[in-house]
């Protein structure tokens, strides 16, 4: 199971950024030809990251670019260089409809054709960032077999919501929810917005631990001093681990002697907890065949 | 037998003399002089003299050039200048060299214009590079036999005791300057403030001092020292400082008692934050901290995580300011620091030492004077004297510095020889020296991403492409001594082209 806990975003414009990004152990790297960019460096980031993409090796940590929107006069030609560069995932800027997915999904089933990459090799995660977006993310999450995640832009969201972001972010709420709930239902993850507050260790750790409650898999970070407080945030701890080790081992014990019940000193397990215990491995890379 | 001045029938001594025994022959006229150039008309300059200068003032210092400057007037030629270390305030020097008033120069340290003015070939001997701990060895020695000293102190009182944490340009520790003061012929103190007597502690005493000169200024407060050495935020600074408290703590260095020196530079600095994290979760303390001391030193010291500071320089205001008001907070001079001659000095009891390099060979020798243009722009410091002492040795430099990489197959310049070094720490991975695979073996087991040097170098290389070796000519601009006196490289002057 890939694990999404910390998504490093990385200017396009920033060679040496391009080439460290993974050294600071992010579950996702992520080169941003859009916000980071301004429109007359945009054809230099897109060549830049295209070469990064074709040049560098990131170690198996997860290849994402966020491309401008289709809208804009980047957008599809952003598709085609990530997509010949080899790019992993495709993070889509601002989708507000399910149509916004699958005109993008298009651009990248072509490329792909045209760059002889294997059909359905390239994701997609989709960034819904308003009112608009977040009212149709389960239709948007359930848009494309690509989608292997969606996300919550926070900034933007405020922004259309006519309020700003608080400290405990009680105005992303109802939008978090939402969007995790969406995640769930189609199959795929969430991830959670950015924290802007590079040197508020504490702040970022609380909107972390908020979004790790409501059911996010990880988060966009901006900077790498981020990521191992999100692997803090993330990791079970050591009575978690041996708890769902024996979970685990019960479960397995009940298969081997063909029995439909699981139980552990003496109590049922539920199959939930036996899910949960799946899970609880996962994030401490003990993964189960 | 003869009869004393004071009647008494004594043996005669040699030389015969009565004795004068009155008030008059102890009591020494006044030291302090009202300027500089009264002061030297008491001490009595001359051509071809070693004149002696401390860098506890850094790049703020304005003694150096004042000095020299007074000298040249005066028609003082031929002088061999050794200073304690030069920066980019010593530009002014390169007029004093071209007009004779200065023959050679023998530093630690050689920053700026006047590196960039002898690297090209200013003058006429090679600058004598030598560390903290061989300077010391030099002149406790007597091989540098120092006719003047002429030392910048905050504020001493009228009979010539001083240090430097009284006074409104505090610089801490006066580590450097307490050699000379001791081994001087003559000693001249310039001092922004005259305090009442007896000020102490006395780093430089009044059995040392000829002279005092009030000055307005022995330096500018900004290049002196800022009020805490920031913390580096650069990740890529503190990946490598986390890498390596890792691997100290892995090699099983961080226990009861140890003891630590950190290097300048971004990461080895940040070294210190990850070591107290790990000195916490252990539950252990260190006996000492060595050499430069930092507000961080300063602060793991205050929450008794280190039990003394031993302090050859202070690298910041607040260091300067613990020294005064923290009595496990010691001073220590170069010699005690890191003298390899004397019968024992402080780097020789470390346990562990984090040092920068702007260069590291496939042998692991490490060049931290000559830049990968071979233009001098660097200090040698303490560097080979912590690396040679230390249990264990961590060289900590990112792979990559803009488009240069740092692991070359042969370093421009030797500084500190790679047999002294025990790990190479960078931002891709760790090289362990050879001749400690015991040490290699524990790093693999805790985990830890080992890897060859020639690995390291071609991963470097992947990104960068080699690069064209520097030419130089025949001409050798600076002679790097290695701390027992030997000279371990030889600086060559880059072709003209190259610069």
């Amino acid at each position: 199971m890939r694990l999404r806990r910390s998504m490093l975003f990385v200017p396009g414009n920033a060679p040496a950024m391009l080439r460290d990004a993974h050294i600071y152990g992010p579950d996702s790297v992520m080169f941003d030809l859009e916000d980071a960019v301004s429109p007359r460096e945009k054809d230099a980031a897109r060549h830049l990251v295209f070469r990064a993409l074709k040049d560098y090796d990131y170690a198996g940590v997860e290849r994402i670019v966020r491309i401008n929107g289709l809208d804009s006069p980047y957008g599809l030609e952003d598709v085609q260089a990530v997509v010949a560069g080899g790019a992993d995932a495709i993070r889509l800027p601002k989708t507000d409809s399910p149509e916004d997915v699958l005109a993008v999904e298009k651009a990248v089933e072509a490329a792909e054709r045209r760059f002889g990459r294997p059909s359905g090799s390239v994701g997609l995660i989709a960034a819904i960032e308003s009112a608009r977006g977040i009212l149709s993310a389960r239709e948007i999450a359930s848009s494309s077999p690509r989608l292997v995640a969606i996300a919550i832009g926070a900034e933007d969201f405020v922004t259309d919501m006519h309020t700003t972001r608080s400290a405990d972010g009680v105005e992303l709420l109802a939008a978090r929810g939402m969007l995790v709930m969406a995640a769930r239902a189609a199959g795929i993850m969430a991830i959670d917005t950015v924290f802007t507050g590079v040197d508020d260790e504490e702040g970022f750790l609380r909107e972390a631990r908020l979004a790790k409650q409501l059911g996010f898999d990880g988060k966009s970070v901006i900077h790498p001093s981020q990521i191992a407080l999100l692997l803090s945030v993330y990791s079970p701890s050591e009575a978690e681990l041996v708890k769902a080790r024996r979970v685990i081992a019960a479960a397995a014990d009940a298969e081997a002697k063909g029995s439909g019940v699981v139980s552990l000193d003496g109590k049922m397990i539920d199959k939930p907890i036996v899910e949960r215990a799946r899970r609880v491995l996962a994030l401490a890379g003990e993964d189960q065949p | 037998m003869i009869v004393n001045a004071v009647g008494r029938a004594v043996p005669a001594p040699e030389g015969g003399s009565a004795g004068v025994f009155s008030r008059a022959s102890e009591r020494a006229g006044s030291k302090v002089y009202d300027s500089l150039e009264r002061a030297l008309d008491a001490v009595g300059v001359e051509s071809g003299m070693t004149v002696s200068f401390h860098h506890h003032f850094r790049e703020g210092d304005l003694v150096v050039n004042a000095v020299v400057d007074a000298l040249a007037r005066r028609g003082v030629r031929d002088l061999v200048l050794a200073p304690s270390s030069l920066t980019t305030a010593h530009a002014p020097l390169i007029d004093r060299v071209k007009d004779g008033t200065i023959r050679s120069i023998r530093t630690s340290g050689l920053r700026g214009p006047l590196a960039d003015a002898i690297s090209a070939g200013l003058m006429d001997e090679p600058v004598l590079i030598h560390s903290h701990g061989g300077r010391a060895r030099a002149i406790d020695s007597g091989e540098i036999k120092v006719d003047m000293a002429f030392l910048g102190v905050p504020a001493c009182d009228e009979r010539g005791n001083a240090n430097g944490t009284a006074g409104r340009s505090a610089c801490g520790s006066l580590g450097y300057a307490m050699v000379d003061a001791r081994n001087a012929a003559k000693v001249v103190l310039l001092t922004e403030e005259i305090l009442p007597y007896p000020l102490g502690p006395a780093s430089i005493r009044q059995d040392q001092v000829d002279a005092i000169v009030r000055v307005d200024s022995v330096g500018d407060p900004a290049g002196i020292g800022k009020g805490a050495t920031r913390m580096t935020r650069d990740p890529r600074e503190l990946l490598i400082a986390s890498s390596a408290a890792r691997a100290i703590r892995a090699a099983g260095v961080v226990r009861e008692g140890y003891s630590l020196q950190t290097g300048s530079g971004g990461a080895s600095l940040a070294v210190v934050r990850f070591l107290r994290e790990a000195m916490l979760e252990l539950g252990v303390k260190a006996s000492f901290a060595l050499g430069g001391i930092t507000s961080q030193l300063v602060r793991l010291h205050e929450e008794g995580l280190v039990g003394a500071l031993l302090d050859t320089q202070s690298f910041d205001l607040d260091a300067a300011r613990s020294l005064a008001a923290n009595p496990g907070h010691r001073e220590i001079d170069a010699s005690y620091y890191a003298n390899p001659a004397r019968k024992g000095c402080a780097v020789d009891a470390l346990d562990v030492v984090v040092l920068s390099a702007m260069e590291v060979d496939l042998d692991l020798n490490v060049n931290v004077i000559t830049g990968s243009d071979g233009v001098i722009r660097g200090a040698s410091g303490g560097h080979c004297d912590t690396a040679a002492g230390a249990a264990l040795t961590v060289v900590v430099t990112p792979l990559i510095r803009g488009r240069i990489p740092s692991i070359l197959d042969r370093v421009t310049t030797v500084v500190t020889p790679g047999e002294s070094v025990d790990l190479l720490v960078t931002d891709r991975g760790i090289a362990v020296n050879p001749r400690r695979p015991e040490l290699r073996e524990t790093l693999e087991k805790a985990g830890l991403p080992i890897r060859e040097v020639a690995w390291l170098k071609r991963l470097a290389e992947s990104y960068t492409g080699a690069p064209r070796p520097v030419e130089f000519d025949d001409r050798i601009v600076g002679l790097v001594e290695y701390r027992d006196g030997t000279i371990i490289d030889a600086i060559r002057r880059p072709r003209a082209s190259a610069l």
